[in-house]
């Protein structure tokens, strides 16, 4: 018998998911909202998109390839989606030597310096997108207001700054414009339906679990509700940040905890620290903050909060110890 | 329907050879009969070199309490009582019996004493078996003698007059053991210790392996047999309900052990329970859970802590052999598939054959037919089986199937970074977190290991199955387990 046999420890067959599948349907969920929101701010949505996604990849490349000195990783998508997940964040007047910052700062700082892929322990998106709005407020804090003119785009305030300064009342605004996306705001915040829609995309593709979201927004939607009725909780929902960064930068694998106890405590957490921040803090949007906060607390969760173990009784390790 | 309660992947079955009957190999020429083919202690031996043996005669003894008597699968005469490779490559004793036709001696002398011991010897033994055993092919040439008192009729034996304590003993003289995989000898699960109360009692007809079909077709084919098995079983236990777990891609053989159990008045507390398609459901705390909703306790925790035994189907229909027929477990049904066979198939053959023989039987190994790439072969299926590196490996007691992988599907993938998906916390049946166990076992962190209850690991590779990086989980907690258990006893 001439045939040499290969040897290797069970198992012997793997799954058909991949990290780079996982990563390329992150990107393929968020296509329909960035689509919208070049019909909504222009062809600036889409310059900044990719000046984002492209300085990404190079930064991840150049940085694998001269200070690791290994083998380039750009081949999982991961930078792809950060790099996407960034544009989203920013508006999309931003000028886009801004954007290359951003991006530096996302791969350059936030994920390399730990080690690349899964090392990281805060979101590197939203660690950028927080650098830039500390770094730069004006610019960060300016949006294009929407006309369904491509070119003609003016700074307008988002619903979320409009209702914090009292400028106008969160019934008075239109639920339709907020919940469709023709409002001033980031790139990535204003079609709060087809963020959604990508959330179910990713639900279905099981690359997230429901649990990270529902907590997130369920506790905003409650702790809101109880401050001010359901129109005032409706709103807060769909405005601002709060599906981005439920559903795209919360569930983020690396900064979110392994277990499911442990992704509902995050989730509360999150919720109630973006509401808090959103109505007493002096930002009118709170979950970048929020979510780098919590992915702090992540590695203490995952310490504390274990699964139920098969057949152990729960209170019996404690005694005997 | 009834399924274990978390954890658990779906792999696809690729039950290629679910449709195809029962076949009996031709009998071997030689078989090689390992002396430990369960758990525990190795049996002794108690032929030598030239006694004669008639199939079925007891050819090594159980040493002790926790260990299996072991029976000649054919007749013929023991050539030697060596050690000889395993199919992991490992050496094992094992004794090595030659066919000898009673009637028909001659066919098989003249190669004994023509050839000598220098030919057979120089010749790689593929050779040897390839070429002797395909003049043999023809059946009235095959021929054998039984031991006294083996009943090798196919009539069906239903009635049973023996006390508990005398089935236990036809259970322990026969040699049986679990024929699920493990090879934990059945008298000994069937012992209860002093203090446990045994309520029930579970037979395990789920085959969560993809591939693997040995169950399936012996549930189709040897219903009765299975279901009289079950009542012996009850009976020596002393309980008065069984339930057989079935995951319900087998449906027909769910359908035809229901419709038995109706039929016939003996069979009354055998109950026939469909299962949710999930890997590892097979595992005994899986079953255990998914047929009771009880929770075994982590090791030394048994299913007989809550009141169970569990059994396998084909241990089940052993035993109605060892206890009606007085026949010894000699062969089984070994299914063998694989995307690198043409011919995917369930044998019956003598346990010592050789795996040659069963390869080439479904068709041969692919590389045998010109094509050039490596092929894996598994004792078992691509879950959980071993990996082969000695095709002329014997066929042992516990062996349910050998699997044929080629190509990629072969071949482990690039192993990448974790990108902490939390996704072998989610399908760990036990409640583990191996992505965590991994780290701690590669930085020898034992005492951490022990806390975070790494000896509940079943070893069933659903977090290595479902890792979107291909990380080699269940190799460091393998290794972590077994430093953990080799410090504990020190």
């Amino acid at each position: 018998m001439s045939a040499r046999f290969i040897v290797s420890p069970a198992p012997h067959v793997q799954g058909h998911r991949t990290t780079s599948r996982i990563m390329f349907d992150v990107v393929l969920a968020l296509v329909p909202a960035l689509i919208f929101s070049v019909v909504v701010f222009g062809w600036d949505a889409l310059a900044v998109t990719c000046v984002s996604v492209i300085g990404c990849v190079v930064f991840e490349w150049a940085i694998r390839r001269f200070v690791f000195r290994g083998k380039s990783t750009v081949g999982d998508f991961s930078a792809v989606v950060t790099g996407v997940l960034l544009a989203f964040n920013l508006p999309a007047s931003v000028p886009l030597w801004m954007v290359l910052v951003g991006a530096f700062v996302a791969i350059g700082i936030a994920k390399m310096t730990f080690g690349g892929l899964g090392k990281n322990p805060f979101n590197p998106a939203l660690v950028a997108r927080v650098f830039l709005l500390v770094a730069y407020p004006v610019q960060m804090t300016t949006f294009p207001h929407p006309t369904g003119e491509l070119v003609d785009v003016f700074s307008g305030a988002t619903p979320l700054v409009a209702v914090k300064h009292g400028l106008v009342d969160a019934a008075s605004l239109d639920f339709q414009d907020v919940l469709f996306g023709f409002i001033p705001g980031s790139l990535g915040e204003v079609s709060a339906l087809l963020l959604l829609a990508g959330g179910v995309f990713l639900l279905w593709r099981r690359v997230i679990s429901w649990h990270i979201p529902v907590s997130i927004l369920g506790t905003m939607g409650v702790f809101t509700y109880c401050v001010g009725g359901w129109e005032f909780a409706l709103f807060h929902l769909m405005a601002g940040g709060a599906i981005l960064g439920a559903v795209y930068m919360a569930t983020d694998y690396a900064t979110s905890p392994m277990t499911r106890a442990g992704k509902v405590i995050y989730g509360v957490g999150i919720g109630a620290l973006a509401v808090t921040i959103r109505l007493w803090g002096g930002y009118p949007e709170g979950m970048s903050f929020a979510i780098l906060l919590m992915n702090a607390v992540t590695p203490l969760i995952d310490t504390y909060i274990k699964p139920r173990r098969f057949g152990v009784n729960r209170w019996a390790r404690r005694f005997w110890k | 329907m009834r399924t274990f309660p978390r954890g658990g992947i779906h792999p696809s079955d690729n039950k290629l050879s679910r449709g195809t009957v029962i076949e009996r190999l031709p009998l071997p020429e030689v078989v090689y009969v390992p002396l430990s083919q369960h758990l525990g202690a190795p049996a002794e031996a108690v032929v030598k070199k030239g006694d004669v043996v008639r199939t079925g005669q007891l050819i090594a003894r159980a040493s002790c309490f926790v260990s299996a008597n072991v029976h000649a699968p054919i007749s013929g005469v023991v050539e030697s009582v060596d050690l000889r490779l395993n199919g992991q490559g490992k050496y094992q004793e094992m004794i090595v019996i030659r066919h000898l036709g009673f009637s028909g001696a001659s066919s098989a002398m003249p190669n004994l004493s023509e050839e000598g011991g220098t030919l057979s010897t120089s010749r790689p033994p593929s050779r040897v078996v390839a070429t002797k055993s395909a003049p043999r092919n023809s059946p009235n040439e095959v021929t054998e003698e039984w031991a006294d008192g083996i009943d090798t009729s196919p009539e069906l034996v239903r009635e049973c007059t023996l006390t508990p304590e005398e089935i236990l003993k036809k259970i322990e003289m026969a040699g049986l053991i679990g024929m699920g995989g493990a090879g934990f000898p059945t008298h000994v699960k069937l012992t209860i210790p002093p203090g446990k109360h045994v309520t029930l009692l579970l037979i395990n007809g789920s085959e969560c392996e993809p591939f693997l079909t040995c169950d399936h077709r012996v549930m189709l084919e040897r219903g009765e047999e299975l279901l009289i098995g079950v009542t012996l079983l009850m009976r020596v236990l002393g309980v008065d309900e069984a339930r057989v777990g079935i995951e319900n891609n087998k449906a027909d053989a769910i359908a035809h052990l229901q419709a038995l159990t109706r039929e016939h008045e003996a069979y009354r507390g055998v109950r026939i329970v469909p299962l949710k398609v999930r890997y590892p459901q097979g595992g005994e705390k899986q079953l255990v859970a998914a047929l009771t909703g009880r929770r075994t306790p982590p090791p030394p925790g048994l299913p007989v802590d809550v009141g169970c035994v569990v059994c396998n189907v084909s241990t089940a229909v052993a035993v109605y052999e060892a206890v009606q027929k007085g026949k010894p477990l000699v062969e089984r049904v070994v299914t063998v598939s694989g995307r690198g066979l043409t011919q995917p198939k369930n044998l019956m053959v003598r346990v010592g054959t050789p795996v040659s023989v069963l390869l080439a039987a479904a068709g041969g190994l692919p590389s045998d037919q010109g094509s050039d790439g490596r092929v894996k072969v598994l004792n078992g299926g691509p879950m959980m089986g071993k990996a082969m590196s000695y095709m002329e490996a014997p066929v042992v007691k516990s062996m349910s199937g050998l699997t044929v992988m080629e190509g990629p599907s072969a071949r482990r993938r690039q192993q990448g970074e974790c990108i902490k998906c939390a996704r072998c916390v989610g399908v760990c049946p036990m409640g583990l977190e191996p992505y965590l166990l991994m780290k701690l076992s590669r930085a020898g962190m034992w005492d951490r290991l022990e806390q975070e209850w790494m000896i509940n690991c079943i070893e069933c590779g659903c977090c290595q199955f479902g890792c979107p990086a291909s990380i080699p989980l269940l190799d460091f907690i393998r290794l972590g387990k077994q430093e953990v258990r080799r410090r504990n006893k020190i």
